[in-house]
């Protein structure tokens, strides 16, 4: 029986976040303090061997990220919690922010401390206006205590757009312009916000940096799969018994996930499909489920861990209507700024309009193929790299769909 | 040096080089829709993407940096196939109404689509069905062709200053629009025109006014008589095949009497006019305390940016009318007294590099001779159209000479046509005004050149005058804001809207570089060069109309005719 394994919940209904005192009781702040009695390079060090990677999706070591950042030399840094969670069906840095904002903050202030930044943001989600207060009192009693020291950190909210969760749209949006994606390079931690060097990190992977500090890299990097080490936090949804959050070693199986955290599918009905990492990511038939959910195997099935969101179709769900209103999602989030992902985001969904409304043909799947293998490598950012990929998937996992809706 | 191999040839090109800098050295073409050699890169279009060996994505070369060992491929099957569906994607929603568009053959889209062999479009065609923008007399928008590459809004916000254009929507529904959802003639835009070149497709352009033209060669009671501006003749001939500046004038106005005007004389007239009039105007500032610095008046792009965001500089301005003004007063009044011929008959044409003049020709302002001075405006462009639909054969044409009165011109004239010209003229003329001795060296190369912003200084009798000269509205607003902030050190300042100034228009031939401005200004002082006569207060007709006609520089005629006044535009910027 897999078992849960909380890490980065580990305060999770167990102190109340709007009194520091209670953070402080369980040992908060106490690895920023540790951090502090270490040199830059060191700290920096320890999160490159804890071999923690980023948790909003795309997997980056999180330590060479700091590193490139230490490296670049200006008089002013920025690190910035990205809180925009925008994937459908993800709801974990809410969880963090709601029950554990201290958590993030002493991530933050370790991950200024060693790249040598005195300001972070945390960007929040427009969605999530309540929890505005939550951080704003948070960072309100740490500053009184001086426990950030010169480490000062503003909130800044989002407006809704699902691409500003990108991070170089993100601090166009910081900046006060339209959520746009930059070109890279200059990547963000060499020019970043206000061409500054910045470090962008999701709120999971910030909450993970004082378990690091605290318990050592070795002590992280032996948790779950050895090239993906650590926890995950997965949201699950859709057709499963027991709809929850969770916090597994990242060499739990999706199997186990559905059918053992998710208690089965819903009455006795067979599972289809699962989406795992929002509506960026793959459909997954039943022949994968064996597959781990760390980084790397979800990648050798041609698929992702995203954020974490695990959404569950069971036997009787449509799911090219289900793909079709991924698209239509995909349509309505592009900015607009390169070309391929404003006007492919809009055909992908015309075409999957007609084939689920039952006037499409073989063609329309062909050229839906072409289209969005098009996109997946020519499209600015990962926006529109990943619309495709529900498509895609379930064209290639479950043909027979599409042949059923054919004219 | 990096070292890199694109198509299997090898290559080292200096850091910091891009993959399509680096092709372009060796001779390899990498297509491209949104980048443009004076601009930043945007890479919006992707229409550049390559391969890049260890890549999984494809990157675009106009951004993408090279890397030592970097192993390039610019035209394989998966590079091919991405840039024709992307180009299918763009032309799904672009109208395909090719054959009556004002860039046919002229259009960057256009040219892509056929180099990528684009047939049947597998997406079905969607136009946005968006009304076309005919709110100024000088500049259309065709929203519905707008590709989105955004070099009008950088030209229009970064180059110019002005900030007229702007994006709105996301997604599928963005648009380029004027400010605040306006119609271009309710936004601050000042018709310069720059965004037309900026334009890869026709989304922009000029309004024609070839029809107008037209009616009044057919009409016999007509007397149509045109006026043409230095800068088109240096450009003209690249719209006729032929290379800068090589167009003759003297067949040119061969060409202008074939295609059907009656009468064919030059602004460069009253460009050495204005001289007299703005030299005189300065030295008498300068000599009775009047407001200084004083900015020349010529470019009417220019006076629009000045009349919306610096109102409360407009005593600053010289009240001089441009040239071509001062000409269509003259021509209804003075020219058609010499003539004998009615001016109620007479349909005045100017052929400028310029936009904004069709919007100055209308001004209500603009009728000294108790009739509308100048009828129409025609382009550089417009008037290589006519010389098309006219079918004219240079290699046939045999020259001629301008009409008498006012066709004479010196070098001062046709400098106008580049930046600092108009500010080179006017030293010409005032040094010897003040010192009453010959200037030896006519050439003042400090105001000659492309830069943005150049200064000079003059000893006249021990007074020094300060001068500085500005092209490119952004440039214009760093002199401004000086002035503004009473920090200007200069006495006057020469600014013309347009980048390289007239020769670099918004009504001149498509320039997709600076470099063709460049050539374009080369040529100019060229002209200058074989012109005998250099100075404005040397030519014959100037000196007849002032002894005939005007009788002194600001004298009370001139003051009706030849002089104006601004208006604050007063536009709700926001």
């Amino acid at each position: 029986m897999a078992e849960e394994m909380r890490v980065v919940l580990r305060n999770y209904g167990k102190i109340n976040p709007l009194k520091i005192e209670d953070y402080l009781s369980v040992g908060g702040y106490e690895a920023l303090k540790k951090a502090r009695t270490m040199t830059k390079k060191a700290v920096i060090e320890e999160v490159i061997q804890s071999k923690l990677r980023g948790r909003g999706g795309a997997g980056f070591n999180t330590g060479q990220k700091w590193a490139f950042a230490h490296e670049t030399q200006d008089d002013q840094k920025y690190v910035i919690c990205n809180a925009d969670e925008g994937e459908p069906g993800t709801y974990k840095d809410r969880m963090l922010m709601e029950n554990d904002p201290h958590a993030i903050f002493e991530g933050m202030a370790i991950c200024g401390y060693a790249i040598g930044a005195n300001k972070g943001y945390v960007y929040c989600r427009g969605e999530y206006p309540h929890l505005i207060t939550i951080l704003k009192t948070a960072i309100y009693q740490a500053k009184q205590r001086c426990i950030l020291e010169d480490f000062d950190i503003e909130v800044r909210t989002g407006a809704g757009a699902f691409v500003c969760g990108e991070e170089t749209a993100l601090l166009e949006s910081i900046e006060g312009h339209r959520g746009e994606p930059r070109i890279r390079p200059p990547f963000p931690t060499q020019k970043g916000l206000w061409q500054k060097p910045t470090v962008v990190n999701n709120v999971e992977t910030l909450a993970n940096i004082p378990v690091i500090i605290d318990k050592g890299a070795a002590h992280f990097a032996a948790i779950g799969a050895p090239t993906y080490p650590g926890t995950k936090i997965l949201t699950l949804s859709g057709d499963v018994n027991n709809r929850t959050f969770f916090e597994v070693p990242t060499n739990t199986t999706i199997r186990e996930v559905i059918f053992e955290f998710g208690d089965g599918i819903l009455g006795d009905r067979k599972f289809k499909a699962v989406q795992i990492g929002g509506a960026s990511g793959a459909f997954i038939a039943a022949n994968d489920l064996d597959t781990q959910i760390s980084f790397d195997a979800m990648s050798a099935i041609n698929s992702t861990l995203g954020s974490g969101a695990v959404y569950v179709l069971d036997e009787t769900r449509d799911i090219i209507d289900v793909t079709t209103r991924i698209a239509r999602f995909f349509e309505h989030e592009s900015c607009g700024k390169c070309a391929p992902c404003r006007e492919g985001t809009a055909r992908l969904h015309e075409l999957m309009w007609k084939l689920n409304s039952g006037r499409g043909s073989a063609k329309d799947i062909a050229l839906l193929k072409k289209l969005g293998r098009v996109m997946s490598i020519t499209c600015l950012c990962g926006l529109g790299q990943a619309a495709p990929t529900a498509i895609l998937t379930t064209i290639e996992r479950f043909s027979d769909d599409y042949e059923a809706k054919l004219m | 040096m990096v070292n890199l191999t694109i198509d299997g040839i090898k290559t080292s090109v200096p850091d910091g080089s891009t993959i399509l800098q680096a092709a372009q050295k060796i001779g390899i073409h990498i297509p491209t829709l949104c980048a443009h050699p004076d601009r930043i890169v945007k890479s919006n279009c992707r229409i550049c993407v390559c391969e890049v060996e260890g890549s999984r994505l494809l990157q675009t070369a106009c951004s993408q940096p090279v890397f030592e060992g970097m192993v390039v491929k610019t035209r394989s099957p998966k590079v091919i196939e991405a840039r024709q569906i992307i180009l299918e994607l763009i032309l799904s929603n672009h109208p395909q109404d090719c054959l009556n568009c004002i860039r046919n053959v002229n259009c960057e889209l256009q040219h892509l689509a056929k180099e990528y062999c684009i047939r049947e479009n597998p997406f079905k065609l969607k136009t946005k069905g968006l009304p076309k923008d005919y709110s100024t007399p000088a500049i259309f928008r065709d929203p519905n062709k707008c590709v989105l590459c955004r070099r009008c809004v950088e030209t229009c916000t970064v180059i110019q200053g002005v900030g007229a254009l702007g994006l709105e929507n996301r997604g599928y529904h963005t648009m380029i629009v004027p400010s605040m959802g306006k119609n271009l003639g309710d936004s601050p835009c000042v018709m310069c025109g720059q965004c037309i070149h900026a334009c890869p497709v026709g989304a922009i352009g000029e309004v024609e006014y070839i029809d107008e033209l037209m009616e009044a060669i057919a009409d016999p009671n007509t007397i149509v008589v045109t006026q043409i501006a230095p800068a088109v003749r240096v450009a003209i001939g690249e719209e006729v095949g032929m290379k800068t500046g090589e167009m003759p004038m003297n067949k040119l106005i061969t060409a202008l009497r074939q295609i059907g005007f009656d009468y064919v004389l030059h602004t460069n007239f009253t460009a050495d006019l204005t001289i007299m009039e703005e030299g005189h105007e300065l030295l008498q500032r300068l000599t009775t305390g009047g407001i200084l610095p004083m900015f020349t008046s010529c470019s009417p792009g220019w006076i629009n940016f000045c009349e919306t965001y610096y109102p409360d500089l407009l005593d600053n301005l010289s009240t001089c009318k441009s040239p071509q003004q001062m000409f269509g007063a003259l021509l209804k009044t003075y020219w058609a007294d010499k003539m004998n011929i009615d001016a109620k008959k007479i349909f005045s044409v100017s052929i400028m590099p310029c936009t904004a003049k069709k919007y100055e020709a209308f001004r209500p302002e603009m009728n000294a001779s108790g009739y509308q001075d100048v009828d129409i405006v025609l382009t550089t462009r417009e008037l290589g159209r006519l010389l098309r639909l006219c079918e004219i054969d240079f290699d046939k044409v045999e020259p001629s000479e301008f009409d008498p009165w006012m066709g004479d011109y010196t070098g001062a004239a046709v400098i106008f046509g580049a930046s600092g010209g108009v500010m080179e003229a006017a030293l010409r003329t005032v040094y010897e005004v003040v010192m009453q001795e010959e200037l030896k060296d006519v050439n003042f190369t400090a105001t000659r050149g492309f830069q943005g912003i150049k200064e000079a200084e003059v000893d006249l009798n021990g007074t020094v005058v300060k001068v500085a000269i500005a092209n490119g509205l952004s440039n214009a607003r760093k002199l401004m804001d000086q002035v503004r902030a009473g920090e200007s050190p200069y006495h006057f300042i020469e600014i013309m809207a347009c980048p390289g100034g007239c020769i670099g228009g918004g009504g001149q031939p498509i320039t997709r570089s600076n470099i063709k401005r460049e050539e374009r200004i080369a040529s100019i002082y060229i002209e200058d060069e074989q012109c005998a006569i250099r100075k404005s207060h040397e030519n014959p007709e100037i000196k007849m109309v002032y002894e005939e006609f005007l009788h002194e520089p600001l004298g009370h005629k001139s003051h009706e005719l030849l002089h104006t006044h601004y208006h604050a535009k007063n536009k709700r910027l926001i």
